[in-house]
């Protein structure tokens, strides 16, 4: 009896599996989607943080485009930098244009000492509900509201609320590029620069207030005075709506304008910061 | 007792200033007027440094459709026209006066007279709304005339004046309609011709008894306009919820109150329309209830546009331990970061909350709990925008409606895990209609 | 630094002062009555088990917090005391103390913490507990001690005795009929079923105080009214068709209503915030849902009692019931 109850079983399962066996190969074949296999080869090379810096929704949308247009061409990804961009370009048999690596660079020096708060901002922790809602602590328009968008925005956990300054920080060796931060800031405070080999020059801040405005809420902000386009021996500087601007593609790392701003608006960053690190020291 | 269908909420109503009567606030030696007091673009300056100017001048012309023209609430000196910080500390560009005397220009009555007949008609009365720069006061600063420029083919049956004041703490429209009761009717009648509708229906509710006794009694030589006593609950006062009390009719998404034959203008604004209409009185003053649990000297004040925040704030002293400023209501208004700033068009209150009842509870996790939902009275689903918003499904909450919130705040007011509901769903509305306003430019 | 300074926040500015910790105790108190009635019945034991599982619950949920999720513990939300008091009223009160703890580990560590904590889980915690005790031991989990008001306990000769489902149960499947089963012994009378004189899980004996708790959370508006009455409504409705059609193979109606879990599962466990619907179309459609299960479970399956696995089934759908059953919103009215 018990017997017969086995094989029962077994026939019976066997038959269901069998079944819908049949049934799965018929309805694969019938709903199957043609695809180029390339996509699939492209896809794996990239680096698969689906940060958006392409420009496409993730990275097997820059595959498609890449396989689908057949050539290079603008396409590019970001974060993979030169190196992905040559892999891609060997599997297609393409030339693949290398481009400078940029990095993302905070341009607001207005921490809670430069921009002391004159208000509590009390509600949901998100730069761009607080850009619809107020100027800012500091009452600086221009300024970082500091509720980290650009740090859920990254894909690489290179963006970090600094505690002290209240400022984010870029950290420059996971930092990739891909400029999911600046797009993602309501206040458009983060910049792609060019990464450079010994650092970069910039102006930390985005206010173009007239000087006395500017200054009443940040005194580290950008007053527009014109001294650094002035002394600047590249005439990478220049002055516009009472903010200066550093064209890095000019801009030779001589520091001239560091040493000269009186706020202090204007910084050098980089992996061999030593002017900076002896003025630190002398301080 | 009629009142909308769904939803809503009963926040304490606090309506500690009701017995107050309307006071005038005291001339100010500068003052900063705005040329932004409307929503819709800023209007365009006519006035330069140096010039002398009266009460009631023209100050600043509205050249967009959607914009209110501004006028001179003072008699002086323009000083300078330069960008000031408003409430929220951004910007926007103003005109500086300095104040000498009180000389009103001469085609303006002055007098308290009452004029009952209403000489203008249709199309003269919305051009003089629209000359005096006429906006909604009850909180949006739409330009009203814009509201009576009826799209072809579309006609008004009702006239819908929100009395409903259904904002905890403010008192201005009670005061209005106990002290200036025969002009705020002269006002609904005004726009009764403006818009040739048959009938007006003024919404009270219940909680203001005195106020509908007196406007009963007003009315009854006003045979067009009735008052509809009704329920007192909050958004009463909103649009689409007022609609719906009123009429009975329901405004289908996407349309606007003309689309099921109505207008909706604010007690204060049939005041304002009086004034305009009757008076040749532009809109140069804004009647503010200064109000908190903690204040002493609680006050209506009409005080002039452009009068500096901070001399209404020596005058009636901040109390101690204020942790929050706020412009209008406690439901929907908004918070004060700036106290450096200036009265400007349908700033109906400035509440003073203590520390111990600004500060927000920080959020706990969602219980699942509902009561967002039986809140909201536009019957959408809060929990589900904050989840979608978190996430940026923008299609998502697209086609659960967030578009059609009217941000009322009764989701976040009886969240039991405090959690900042409206925030979120702010946020995703904004980001969502940015979607949508992309996506059919790409169509176009 | 931040005290003295204005707040600047989004509006609404104002709270009605409702919380999560408010709504929990104010279920804990809305299960007094039915404490009271249970230390009325079965006297010490009930207590000493509802301690048990309440201290383990807490216990559980504060070490998880702690020391496996890393989390700051929430506790003092109440959540894991009402849970406690839950699984405690759903289980005899002879019940061994080391199944109780099992149970609190079940409810907590696996219905609630895995799931990610209060609000994210799919199944009442107290319900999954119950049934994983019921399953796993079907013995003493249906040994019952017989209701006694307390001047008849004592502790040396507990007896015990089945619950008036089981009876039916019983007596039906052996060929017995209702009137027959109803007229036996140890069948309470639906008096002494409304003041909980019956065998059961200690804490659903007593339909009135149950009732009284229940109104207690309707007026302090932590409850609605939408699942309590649809649940026991489609019971109704629902037993009293097939009691109509063989009256001695069913019972009657209001013996359904009264008798096991039913009042404790409609009021109180299927009415979970978490686990139950955010509609109130939602709601109807979830307590229909159950007061159909549990009849069908009752009289067709093979437990004699089917709330709580009726309640579990619901629990599963309540995605798909919210999915299904939206709010109407204001442009359909």
């Amino acid at each position: 009896m018990s017997g017969n109850v086995i094989i029962l079983a077994v026939i019976v399962l066997g038959i269901i599996g069998l079944t819908a066996a049949v049934l799965l190969f018929f309805i694969s074949k019938a709903f199957k989607v043609e695809e180029n296999p390339m996509i699939d080869e492209v896809a794996a090379l990239l680096p698969g943080a689906n940060c958006g810096g392409c420009g496409f929704a993730g990275c097997r949308g820059l595959a498609e485009a890449i396989v689908k247009s057949g050539n290079i061409g603008e396409l590019r990804c970001p974060a993979g930098g030169n190196s992905t961009m040559e892999n891609i370009a060997k599997l297609m048999g393409l030339e693949a244009v290398a481009a400078a690596p940029v990095i993302a660079v905070v341009r607001c020096n207005g921490t809670c000492e430069n921009a002391p708060a004159k208000v509590n901002y009390d509600s949901m922790p998100s730069c761009f509900f607080a850009n619809s809602l107020y100027a800012g602590a500091s009452a600086c328009p221009y300024g970082c509201l500091g509720c980290g968008d650009c740090v859920e925005a990254c894909r690489f956990d290179a963006i970090h609320i600094d505690p002290v300054t209240k400022l984010p920080v870029v950290d420059e060796n996971l930092c990739v590029g891909c400029g999911a931060c600046a797009k993602t800031c309501p206040r458009h405070i983060i910049e792609l620069r060019d990464k450079g080999t010994s650092g970069r020059v910039y102006v930390a801040c985005m206010n173009k207030e007239k000087g006395a405005a500017a200054k009443k809420n940040c005194s580290a902000a950008c007053i527009g005075c014109g001294k650094c386009a002035k002394n600047c021996p590249a005439e990478a500087i220049t002055v516009e709506n009472n903010l200066a601007y550093i064209d890095f593609r000019k801009c030779t790392l001589c520091q001239t304008c560091v040493s000269g701003c009186p706020t202090g608006a204007i910084h050098f960053s980089g992996a061999t910061s030593e002017p900076e690190m002896e003025q630190k020291a002398d301080e | 007792m009629k009142t909308f269908k769904i939803g809503g909420v009963h926040p304490e109503a606090q309506k500690l200033s009701n017995e107050v009567s309307v006071e005038t606030f005291p001339l100010p030696k500068q003052a900063t007027v705005f040329v932004t007091q409307s929503l819709g673009a800023p209007a365009v300056p006519v006035v330069a440094k140096g010039d002398k100017v009266k009460v009631g001048q023209l100050l600043a012309k509205a050249e967009a459709f959607i914009c209110a023209n501004v006028h001179s609430p003072f008699s002086g000196t323009v000083n300078k026209i330069e960008p000031v910080a408003d409430f929220t500390g951004y910007k926007k560009s103003a005109i500086v006066i300095d104040v000498e005397g009180d000389e009103w220009d001469e085609s303006i009555d002055t007098t308290e007279d009452i004029v009952s007949e209403i000489k203008l008609n249709r199309e003269e009365i919305i051009e003089r709304m629209k000359a005096c720069g006429i906006v909604g006061l009850g909180g949006a600063c739409f330009p009203t005339h814009v509201k009576y420029m009826l799209p072809p083919g579309k006609s008004a049956d009702f006239i819908l004046v929100n009395a409903a004041e259904c904002e905890p703490y403010i008192t201005t429209d009670y005061r209005m309609m106990l002290e200036q009761t025969e002009a705020c009717l002269i006002g609904v009648e005004a726009l009764l011709i403006a818009s040739g509708a048959k009938q007006a229906l003024i919404g009270i509710e219940n909680n203001k008894p005195e106020a509908i006794k007196k406007l009963k009694e007003a009315v009854k030589t006003h045979p067009k306009i009735e008052i509809v006593p009704l329920k007192t609950k909050y958004p009463q006062g909103a649009e689409k919820q007022l609609i719906q009390a009123l009429t009975g009719r329901t405004v289908p998404n996407g349309k606007l109150p003309i689309d099921v034959g109505c207008i909706v203008n604010n007690i204060a604004t049939t005041h304002a329309v009086y004034e305009a209409v009757q008076k040749n009185k532009p809109l140069i003053e804004t009647y503010t209830t200064i109000t908190g649990k903690k204040l002493e000297k609680r006050k209506n004040y009409k005080i002039r546009l452009g009068t500096p925040l901070k001399d209404v704030l020596d005058t009636v002293g901040i109390p101690e331990n204020t942790g929050k400023i706020i412009s209008g209501g406690p439901m929907m208004g908004k918070a004060i970061a700036n106290t450096n700033t200036f009265f400007v068009k349908g700033m109906s209150s400035i509440l003073f909350l203590d520390a111990s009842e600004s500060k927000r509870v920080p959020e706990s996790g969602c219980i699942r709990c509902g009561k967002c939902i039986q809140a909201c009275p536009m019957g959408l689903e809060p929990y589900l925008f904050r989840m979608l918003a978190v996430q940026h499904r923008l299609e998502d909450l697209e086609a659960h409606g967030i578009m059609n919130c009217i941000e009322c705040g009764c989701c976040q007011s009886g969240c039991p895990a405090h959690i900042p509901l409206l925030d979120t769903v702010k946020t995703g509305k904004s980001q969502t209609g940015t979607m949508i306003k992309s996506r059919q430019a790409k169509k176009s | 630094m931040s005290e003295n300074l204005l707040q600047v926040s989004g509006a609404p500015h104002v709270h009605n002062g409702e919380s999560t910790k408010r709504i929990m105790w104010t279920v804990v108190i809305a299960l007094l009555p039915a404490f009271m009635v249970s230390i009325f019945y079965f006297g010490l034991p009930a207590i000493i088990l509802t301690a048990i599982s309440v201290g383990s619950c807490v216990l559980f949920e504060y070490l998880i917090q702690k020391f496996v999720l890393k989390t700051k513990p929430t506790i003092s939300d109440g959540s894991a005391v009402v849970t406690g008091i839950l699984l405690a009223f759903n289980v005899p009160s002879n019940l061994s103390w080391w199944l109780v703890i099992l149970g609190a580990f079940v409810a907590i560590g696996i219905a609630k913490m895995a799931f990610g904590g209060l609000g994210n889980n799919l199944f009442n915690p107290a319900l999954v507990a119950r049934v994983f005790l019921l399953i796993s031991f079907p013995v003493q989990m249906t040994t019952w001690p017989e209701a006694k008001p307390i001047w008849n306990f004592g502790f040396a000769d507990v007896v015990t005795g089945p619950t008036p489902l089981g009876i039916l149960k019983e007596g039906v499947k052996n060929g017995g009929t209702v009137s027959q089963l109803m007229g036996s012994e140890s069948m309470p009378d639906y008096l002494q079923m409304l003041v909980g004189q019956m065998g059961g899980s200690f804490g659903e004996v007593s339909a009135i105080a149950i009732l009284i708790g229940a109104i207690f959370l309707l007026c302090r508006k932590v409850i609605t009214w939408h699942i309590p009455v649809s649940f026991l409504l489609t019971a109704f409705v629902f037993a009293g068709i097939l009691w109509l059609v063989d009256p001695t193979q069913y019972a009657t109606p209001w013996f359904h209503l009264l008798s096991g879990g039913m009042m404790l599962g409609a009021c109180f466990m299927a009415t979970d915030m978490v686990t139950s619907p955010m509609s109130a179309r939602g709601m109807l459609i979830f307590g229909f849902g159950c007061g159909v299960l549990t009849i069908i479970i009752r009289l067709f399956g093979a437990y004699p009692e089917g709330v709580s696995f009726s309640i579990l089934i619901m629990n599963a759908l309540v995605p798909l019931i919210n999915k299904a059953f939206k709010p109407t919103p204001y442009s359909k009215q």
